[in-house]
């Protein structure tokens, strides 16, 4: 145990590169589920076909497979991803961005439909609606399952270390076969994924708990069955 | 370079053989997830506070720590405690026990969809514990989850490449494999990523159709 302990300073630097690809992951995953997920919910047949044709191939493969593929195939046609670090940071975000993408095609609209037609009815531009209506309404709804997300791109960052990343995984991969305490190594490594996740949650729920205040809302802790379809991996909003 | 459509044939039975492997490894864990989830939920209900604070804390964990180190642990740490595992079985255990801790939160989720009426119901009726469970509640919880069991079972095959990481020779480490035999990566992978989301694909229809069946009563 002792020995394990020992190698803090690698513990450190894989929790850091584990912190960042998941800030990385999930700005690249936020901007890809609000582009794609607002065109989702657009009038014009053909830019909703284009969240149709992302969120299907996006999330119909898996993330491991998408890096590999970056890793191994991509350079062959002579496209290089200047690092590993860029491709993993690409395949996470690019998967998590499709379940986003419901998430928030979903949530904008539930948003009550009086809602949008007192916005026509005011003469709104298309950007006042969505910023000063739409968004912060459909943000509330849109908390608990991104929420969810976060914590699934935090754990899906340990596929990094099958393609030579240092991160958590990989450290304690690493001090078990140095040290030869596999009991310790592998134990520390999941209490350390555990923490990482609680400090996640804790952060979405305070963050929850703001935009319900802003838009005078009690939160509702129990998630109903509606809820968890809608944040399970593999499945969409339904609508 | 060019896409070779002659090696593409080539691999092709062997990137099937490791699609069989996927399926299998996928489906087993499944039985495993569906089965214990029930039972995960089922503890959360006894009037133990010891139980229910303990499969809390412990499905809260088993959910909040990546599936690699998980597979890493079970390979690897069980061998130590004196139980040895092959790779696959250690890989549907591991598989199977993560992912019932999301079909508990479900089934939960379900039983406190069931109107207390029925529950309600039962009691007047003096129905025995036993069959308000059997007859009257689960029937009913488990038709309304039937869809979003169906969505775990897309995303615990699209979680089986990870099984690669404790040497199972699924679809992608079958192509990887070859890869590094013939130094031509790009078909291989290409042909992975285009299986997994031929499967993907036809197995969200055929949940679209489950959901449209069992979702109005």
């Amino acid at each position: 145990m002792s020995e394990v302990l020992d190698g803090y300073e690698q513990w450190l630097k894989g929790a850091w590169l584990t912190l960042q690809l998941t800030v990385y992951g999930s700005g690249v995953a936020l901007v890809l589920a609000l582009v794609f997920g607002l065109a989702g919910t657009s009038r014009h047949g053909g830019v909703r076909a284009l969240n149709r044709i992302y969120v299907e191939f996006f999330r119909g493969t898996a993330t491991l497979v998408l890096l590999y593929w970056f890793f191994y195939a991509l350079p062959l046609v002579g496209i290089k991803l200047t690092s590993t670090m860029v491709a993993a940071v690409l395949a996470l975000g690019l998967n998590v961005g499709a379940y986003g993408a419901e998430v928030v095609r979903g949530s904008i609209k539930a948003v009550p439909r009086a809602q949008y037609e007192a916005t026509v009815a005011l003469n709104f531009t298309p950007f006042q609606r969505l910023r000063r209506v739409l968004l912060p309404q459909g943000f509330a709804l849109m908390l608990p399952p991104f929420g969810n997300l976060l914590i699934e791109l935090m754990k899906g960052t340990a596929i990094v270390s099958l393609v030579g990343l240092v991160d958590l995984t990989k450290v304690s991969r690493n001090l078990q076969g140095s040290t030869g305490e596999t009991v310790a190594a592998f134990t520390v490594v999941l209490v350390l994924y555990f923490v990482v996740a609680q400090v996640l949650q804790q952060f979405v729920r305070l963050a929850e708990r703001r935009v319900d205040r802003m838009l005078g809302r009690r939160p509702s802790r129990e998630p109903s069955l509606g809820t968890i379809s809608a944040g399970a991996p593999g499945a969409g909003v339904s609508s | 370079m060019e896409w070779d459509w002659h090696y593409t044939g080539d691999i092709i039975p062997d990137l099937l053989r490791g699609l069989r492997y996927t399926v299998v490894a996928t489906l087993l864990g499944y039985v495993i997830a569906v089965l214990l989830g029930l039972v995960w939920t089922l503890l959360r209900r006894t009037p133990n506070v010891l139980v229910r604070q303990a499969v809390r804390w412990v499905t809260e964990f088993i959910r909040c720590t990546p599936l690699i180190p998980q597979l890493f642990f079970v390979y690897y740490v069980m061998p130590v405690w004196g139980v040895t595992l092959s790779s696959l079985t250690a890989g549907v255990i591991t598989l199977g026990v993560h992912y019932s801790t999301y079909t508990a939160e479900v089934y939960r989720a379900g039983i406190s969809d069931v109107p207390r009426g029925q529950w309600e119901a039962a009691t007047a009726l003096n129905l025995p514990r036993s069959r308000v469970w059997l007859d009257v509640v689960l029937p009913q919880a488990v038709r309304k989850v039937i869809p979003t069991l169906g969505n775990y079972l897309i995303a615990m095959f699209k979680d089986s490449p990870l099984l690669l990481a404790i040497g199972v020779t699924e679809l992608l480490s079958t192509a990887q494999s070859i890869g590094s035999r013939t130094f031509e990566y790009l078909e291989p992978m290409t042909m992975v990523g285009v299986l997994f989301i031929v499967v993907s694909v036809i197995s969200s229809i055929l949940v679209r159709r489950l959901e449209r069946r069992y979702a109005t009563n």
